[in-house]
């Protein structure tokens, strides 16, 4: 059984070939896993190790490091309420309350349904927008807890722009065919970069 | 500054001026001036990567002492270092504070407890009280990561040494550090366990009881040990280690690093088969095959079964008898051998090598080479089996350097191997046609040809199949010294002592002191009374002889045809013609079983000596604990069987046969008892003078594969049915079970699905097998272990072949 489907694969093959060494690809396919399942299970681990050329066990090592790689199934929408210093003195610990009571499931849990994963997090970098939220890592500001009720409504319902947990991006990075396959790997490059011999580096 | 010496640099260290090499970090420059920094992630055999902080010293480069950590800051000149100063202290007390913050600090029940660095270090820079009341985290104690290695996560400080090791030196990444910050912890991947081969020795370095050994947890306290320094004879690479016992019962043996072998490091057979010595299975009485009814063995006194193997022996004569093994024996218990068979029994017919090995004349008559050669030649090529598989640690020493030194390492062969990660280039032949792979390359103008003929060439050289005869090897011998002159050999021989055995003569025509039995030297003349004029016989056609009725009494020294030898069917045909088969050995193994008389004796660490590694170094083997039962020494039951055959060997203890091997061979005239037993000798010494001269056989054509069949390819695995692996309760189920691997387009062709059970049918034996598809297997060839438990390659061979090919056949 492979893990990635027939147009993850392809995909996956040209994400290698844009680096030097396929080891490189790791955590960009790690993404693409992620995308594809909401989660990074350990058959797609155990699968990018083979592809990448190295051991399940180093890709595992890489992918929980972050954070954001989910190693357990995780809700169509992580909202992660700010709980850092800001949040925390302009109500966060009330809006954390208010949302289990709303969802009904502790913090770092995900409803039954499976629509809600609830975490809190660290500091989002929006103190002046106090408390704050991310939902799928898009920022909602000076939540109260009424808009925290809308904000579930709305996404329950089909009418949000919020895309599926593990979708980085709308717009898919494209890299220009000559410049992906090929590229030189940095022990080769002989010659200084541009921004270094144009202009004698003044710029 | 510029008019300083480039080739070495001054730093003052604690007010003292020490000499330091450019690029050398400063914790290894103060270790050789011995100034002790303290550490725990660096290590001295890898990388440093600066994680303990443990090293943190003042480094003043002339802005003003600042703290820097030791392992990660190389010397510079007029470096001016404090390790005992305020801050440094400050900085050692505050880093063990934080590293205990999570310890459990379970040293009463820790194996590691009383040799353990993090235990020792806290004492001596330790803070002596620690701030933190707060709850310690908290994991599930001890869980295996394999099968001989358990991970107790609280007690890991994070150093990244066994991960570096995994990583950097066995190049098995299959632990990593997960998580992260406070969470972080060593982890393998969900059931993907570290299996690797060196994982013994992540034990041997953790310097916290994280990880512990399977075979030694709780055996012993470090302060019940007694250790001494010996050499491993596991495989015959001649790796230095501690052997450490407890109650006269071996519990642990640790690497001890040498420079020119194994740099500390071991694999797990060598680590842990001390189980095998423990064994309640060992032979400890003689046992005679009782002559009425029932023909079992039974157990007797020795004056009885001395008797009865001097009555076999003589009535079968010089020219009825053969003498098969010897590679387990030391130096001096080989020697004894040796001259009790041509100078006591008269006969010639005596080999080491189970058919399986070098002609001898290639392994003491070709240039040779040291392990530090192959480590530091241009190139290493290697045409032999997989030495992962069979020289485990030789497969670590080429690795280093082909992924930290200058060395490409180049490997012709039939299939791929572990090495094949660090070659720089692996070259598929076709099964026995190494030697014309390599005439087709050096004729090519490739530019790996240039390579080889330009630059120093190291030849690790042996069988790259059991099921192939020695004459490929001899072919390649043959090539590379008519095509590559400067190149120098590696013999790639597994068993224990097996150079040894060859250094004294147990191989038909051959003397002690790597002299033919035509030329003896004058020494060994008025030692040994006689010696045989012709030629004796080597293991295969002593077998065949036997099963020609030619010969009666057949010796086995150690030796198991019946799962050694390549061809089975030839072996078990032999000890059945034969009317004696005289058996001296551990264990009852599938052709001591076989036997009619069973002398029994001391094993590893019960003897004392010394052992002789694939380069020819000579180094001490020492006993540690009492040997079981009424087991003897091998030289023993030699000189106690001459004295029953009417002669005198003269030799009455180990260092005596050293004595007179030093003046009668040639080769080790000079390495004296006092310099080979003596401290100084950590390294050995390495004996490398040879008077054989050798003549090579032109090339010869391998047969060709009918377009049927399947050339069959066999090695050997590091986990297999080896008497002491299948004695050792923590080894003995890492053996897996036989597969044969074809390639998929193979399998396809023959309509059989992959995972299925397909008839072998060979010349010898016709079996039934798993056939698994594999595509690094070559198309028409089969790969099948040699000696797997429960099945192995040996019942398809037939020795006398030059290549051997089977079919397969649904059922």
């Amino acid at each position: 059984m492979r893990f990635f489907n027939d147009e993850n694969s392809s995909l996956a093959q040209e994400i290698i070939g844009r680096y030097p060494k396929p080891r490189s690809a790791m955590i960009p396919l790690l993404h693409l896993a992620q995308e594809q399942e909401g989660w990074v299970t350990d058959e797609a681990m155990a699968e990018i190790a083979e592809l990448v050329g190295t051991t399940s066990a180093e890709v595992l090592g890489t992918c929980s490091f972050y954070e954001m790689f989910k190693r357990h199934p995780v809700g169509k929408y992580v909202i992660n309420i700010c709980t850092t210093m800001s949040c925390a003195l302009m109500g966060a610990g009330d809006l954390m309350k208010h949302a289990e009571l709303r969802l009904g499931v502790k913090s770092g849990s995900t409803t039954v349904d499976g629509m809600f994963t609830l975490e809190g997090a660290e500091c989002q970098a929006a103190c002046t927008e106090a408390p704050c939220l991310q939902v799928n890592y898009r920022h909602q500001y000076r939540v109260t807890a009424n808009q925290f009720d809308e904000l579930v409504e709305e996404l329950a319902s089909s009418d949000h722009e919020v895309p599926e947990h593990g979708v980085l991006s709308q717009i898919r990075q494209h890299i220009p065919e000559n410049r992906s396959v090929g590229a030189v790997p940095p022990e080769d490059v002989a010659t200084a970069p541009v921004w270094l011999t144009e202009n004698g580096g003044n710029q | 500054m510029s008019d300083q010496d480039p080739s070495e640099v001054t730093v003052t260290v604690n007010g003292t001026e020490i000499e330091a090499q450019p690029g050398e970090m400063l914790i290894a420059a103060a270790d050789r001036a011995g100034i002790h920094i303290p550490r725990f992630c660096y290590h001295e055999r890898m990388s440093p990567v600066g994680m303990c902080r443990m090293c943190l010293v003042d480094v003043d480069t002339g802005r003003g002492p600042m703290l820097q950590p030791s392992c990660m800051v190389p010397v510079a000149e007029g470096m001016v270092v404090d390790t005992e100063s305020d801050d440094t202290k400050r900085a050692q007390e505050g880093i063990l504070e934080f590293l205990l913050v999570n310890h459990p600090l379970d040293c009463p029940v820790c194996d590691k407890g009383g040799e353990c660095p993090l235990q020792d270090q806290t004492i001596a820079y330790g803070p002596g009280e620690s701030r933190f009341v707060e709850e310690k985290r908290h994991y599930e104690k001890p869980i295996p990561i394999s099968d001989l290695v358990h991970l107790d996560r609280e007690r890991c400080i994070l150093c990244d040494r066994c991960t570096r090791f995994a990583d950097e030196i066995a190049g098995d990444p299959l632990i990593q550090f997960t998580e992260r910050g406070n969470s972080t912890q060593v982890l393998t991947f969900p059931d993907e366990p570290f299996s690797s081969y060196f994982s013994g020795n992540t034990v041997q370095i953790c310097p916290v009881g994280a990880l512990t050994a399977a075979p030694y947890r709780f055996k012993a306290r470090p302060w019940d040990l007694e250790e001494t320094e010996s050499t491993c004879t596991t495989c015959s690479m001649g790796c230095r280690i501690s052997v450490q016992s407890s109650r006269n019962e071996l519990v642990r043996y640790l690497g001890v690093d040498v420079e020119s072998v194994n740099h500390g490091w071991l694999c797990d057979k060598g680590r842990f088969n001390f189980e095998a010595i423990n064994s309640d299975e060992r032979l400890t009485t003689p046992l005679v095959r009782d002559q009425d009814n029932q023909r079992q063995l039974l157990g007797t006194d020795w004056g009885s079964a001395l008797a009865a193997a001097a009555a076999a022996i003589s009535q079968a004569g010089p020219q009825g008898i053969g003498i098969i093994g010897g590679s387990r024996l030391t130096n001096e218990d080989a020697y004894a051998w040796s001259k009790i068979a041509r100078s006591v029994i008269g006969t010639d017919n005596i080999d080491a090598q189970l058919g399986d090995g070098l002609p001898a004349e290639l392994v003491l008559g070709l240039p040779q080479a040291t392990i530090a050669d192959a480590c530091e030649a241009d190139t290493a090529l290697i045409i032999g089996p997989d030495l992962k598989e069979e020289l485990a640690i030789l497969h670590l020493r080429l690795r280093g350097a082909a992924t930290k030194g200058r060395t490409k390492v180049v490997q012709i062969g039939p299939t791929a191997t572990g090495s094949d990660s660090y070659t720089q280039r692996s070259i598929r032949c076709q099964a026995g046609e190494a030697a014309k792979a390599l005439t087709e390359l050096l004729s090519s103008d490739d530019q790996l040809a240039q390579q080889l003929r330009d630059g120093s060439v190291v030849t690790i050289l042996g069988r790259t199949s059991m099921a192939e005869s020695a004459d490929p090897a001899m072919s390649v011998a043959a090539v590379i010294r008519a095509e590559l002159p400067h190149a120098t050999f590696l013999p790639a021989l597994r068993r224990g002592n097996v150079r040894g055995a060859l250094d004294m003569g147990l191989a038909p025509g051959f003397l002690p002191g790597r002299t033919r039995i035509d030329n003896p030297s004058q020494p060994l003349l008025q030692k040994w009374n006689e010696i045989p004029k012709e030629q004796g016989l080597g293991t295969t056609e002593m077998l065949q002889a036997a099963v020609a009725g030619k010969i009666e009494t057949l010796v086995l020294l150690g030796a198991d045809p019946l799962c050694d030898f390549p061809d089975r069917n030839l072996a078990a045909e032999a000890i059945q013609k034969v009317k004696t088969v005289i058996a001296i050995d551990n264990f009852v193994t599938a052709s001591v079983a076989q036997a009619d008389i069973v002398l029994p004796v001391t094993a590893y660490g019960e003897q004392s000596g010394t052992t002789t590694n694939i380069e020819g170094r000579v180094s001490r083997v020492t006993q540690k604990i009492t040997p079981p039962g009424s087991t003897r020494d091998d030289w023993m039951i030699a000189t106690e069987l001459a004295w029953r055959l009417g002669g005198d060997l003269g030799l009455t203890s180990k260092e005596e046969i050293w004595r007179e091997i030093e003046q009668v061979a040639p080769s080790h005239a000079g390495v004296t008892l006092e310099r080979v037993t003596s401290d100084e000798t950590h390294e050995g010494i390495l004996v490398q003078q040879s008077s054989i001269d050798l003549t090579l056989p032109a090339l010869q054509d391998t047969p060709i594969a009918d377009g049927y069949g399947l050339r069959l390819i066999s090695g050997r695995k590091l986990w297999d049915g080896a008497t002491t692996t299948a004695h050792s309760p923590s080894l003995q189920h890492l053996a897996e079970p036989p597969t044969l691997k074809v390639h998929p387009n193979d399998l396809q062709r023959l309509g059989i699905p992959s995972g299925s059970e397909v008839r072998v049918i060979s010349t010898r034996a016709t079996e039934n097998l798993t056939a698994v598809a594999d595509s690094n297997v070559q198309r028409g060839t089969a790969v099948l272990p040699f000696n797997q438990p429960g099945g192995s390659a040996n019942r398809f061979i037939d020795a006398t072949a030059v290549i051997n090919d089977i079919r397969i056949e649904t059922l």
